[in-house]
């Protein structure tokens, strides 16, 4: 890549984003902080489509802004009805150490520039070695046969690290919800009458494109993800009896599936993770449709942050949320 | 000045900002969004370092920032369950020992 | 120059303008019902136009057709959440902006 007419873009894009990191860093109202660092996730996903990482560009924009910028408002929610609303601003430096850390910083950064220089440039990097083995992964895209089959211990291992998030959240506390009520409105209930089937037939979409072009599990996943939480946000809950073990079998659904068609491997005298050849479609494809349903379960679980009560979401208005704070 | 170098300096600068404000404030909600800045330095840039050479795009680097994002909205949720319990149980939300600014 | 490109600078010249009135307003307007009026409004106009401009690129009919349908799906959103938020501000007590103060 070399400068070209788009260099200007190229120089106003990351100046852009470093301004609104350090807006978003340095603004003492926290709400401010936050919606900046949503607008900097967006960003950030423009900058991958110009760094041509299209896969991470979505994954930016739905999970990256979408999903954290949820996290972040519904926690500045609770903690706000915890603790009060208070401005947040930095620490009193003495002279000397702000001095020592800027100078210890400038020259990391100096350093880090400097040592690029040293790395080996390989010519297309990995990709041709991708390429030469695609036809064996099942699948027709790059992003995708790495994800699911050249690296597939990494996606297990992540699908693990988001179960394991969901189980510490779990423990920690009961759900607290964090809307007063739920939004009500005639308007919303014909926007998610209209949408909700979109975002199904989206995700859908986006998970059937993931084989052959950007898109795939997780990107589908954060779409059916935000599906269920329009549906949350306006009043839906989920029926008692589902709360319990159906809820957590959908939750491992995705790694279980996935699980099991890594250990086909060794049980027929291969390696971990190695699929039959004849299989090798069939199987990510079914993996990937698990893995879709339990990471949206998942992603969901973690907005709403505690583990299920069994109860309706929403407390009745007689006794508002301070029923949380007396245990 | 090629464009990868342009994003690599960004990224390298997103990570020291997102350090200064680790260790500026002591808001935890505001050290879990200095984290993720740091995060994203990082993330853009390997993509950046990735894309220096001709030729299509090496998905290796593309698949392992996508696993990347996913694990952080995951670290992200935890340490925000983390920050809101804090603020239920002590109404503080900064770590003990370190005296909330104003 | 192939007519198609033309049409396509004037339909993005066009968009600018919304864009920018859109920004000005939601910087410069004094209340929020004022500012979801200019963002809303606005983006939606220079969103279309600039679909418009897109789909005229576009190599095949499936693709403009796609680019269509984020500008509706926008508009609907768009819509939906400004409804909200002015709902939610003013059960909160916000009162519109009367022109005075």
């Amino acid at each position: 890549m070399t400068p070209g007419p788009l260099l200007l873009f190229d120089l106003l894009l990351p100046a852009v984003l470093l301004w609104l990191a350090w807006r978003s860093l340095t603004s003492s109202d926290l709400f401010r902080a936050v919606i900046l660092f949503i607008a900097f996730n967006l960003l950030l996903a423009l900058a991958w489509v110009r760094l041509e990482a299209p896969d991470v560009a979505l994954a930016e924009a739905a999970i990256g802004a979408g999903v954290t910028g949820t996290l972040l408002l519904a926690a500045l929610t609770r903690i706000e009805s915890a603790a009060g609303r208070r401005l947040s601003r930095p620490a009193r430096w003495r002279p000397a150490a702000l001095v020592l850390t800027g100078t210890a910083l400038l020259a990391a950064a100096a350093g880090l520039l400097w040592s690029l220089r040293l790395l080996p440039t390989m010519p297309g990097g990995l990709g041709p070695l991708v390429d030469r083995h695609l036809a064996e992964s099942g699948v027709d895209h790059p992003v995708t046969a790495v994800l699911l089959n050249f690296r597939g211990y990494d996606t297990l291992l992540e699908v693990a690290v988001l179960l394991l998030a969901v189980i510490a959240i779990w423990c920690l506390d009961e759900a607290v919800p964090f809307l007063q009520q739920p939004l009500e409105s005639p308007l919303l209930t014909g926007f998610n009458r209209m949408m909700l089937p979109i975002l199904l037939l989206s995700a859908g979409y986006l998970l059937w494109l993931g084989s052959h072009a950007p898109g795939g599990a997780f990107q589908a996943a954060s779409l059916l993800a935000a599906g269920l939480l329009l549906a949350l946000f306006s009043g839906a809950s989920l029926p008692a009896q589902w709360s319990g073990l159906p809820l957590r079998l959908l939750l491992v659904l995705g790694f279980l599936a996935f699980l099991a068609a890594a250990i086909i491997g060794p049980l027929t005298g291969r390696a971990l993770l190695h699929y039959p050849p004849a299989w090798v479609k069939p199987l990510i494809l079914l993996v990937e449709w698990l893995l879709t349903l339990s990471i949206a379960l998942i992603l969901t679980a973690t907005v709403i942050g505690g583990r299920p009560t069994g109860s309706r979401p929403y407390p009745p208005p007689a006794s508002p949320a301070a029923e949380g704070r007396q245990r | 000045m090629s464009v990868p170098l342009i994003y690599t300096a960004a990224g390298i600068f997103l990570f020291l900002l997102g350090t200064y404000g680790l260790v500026a404030y002591a808001h935890l909600l505001r050290k879990i969004l200095a984290a993720n800045i740091m995060g994203s330095g990082v993330f853009m840039a390997f993509i950046a370092v990735a894309g220096r050479t001709p030729g299509a795009p090496d998905p290796v680097p593309h698949a392992m920032v996508l696993t990347g994002i996913v694990v952080t909205v995951a670290f992200t949720s935890v340490a925000l369950a983390l920050a809101v319990r804090i603020a239920r149980t002590s109404s503080r939300v900064h770590l003990s020992g370190r005296d909330e600014e104003q | 120059m192939d007519p198609r490109d033309i049409l396509s600078i004037v339909f993005l010249l066009a968009a600018a303008p919304f864009f920018l009135a859109g920004t000005i307003g939601l910087l410069r307007f004094p209340d929020v019902f004022c500012r979801l009026h200019a963002l809303t409004k606005a983006d939606n106009l220079g969103l279309g136009l600039i679909v418009i401009a897109l789909a005229l690129q576009a190599d095949t009919w499936l693709q403009s057709a796609r680019l269509l349908l984020i500008w509706l799906l926008v508009m609907l959103s768009g819509a939906t959440v400004a409804h909200l938020i002015a709902r939610t501000a003013l059960r909160a007590g916000r009162k519109p902006w009367s022109g005075r103060s």
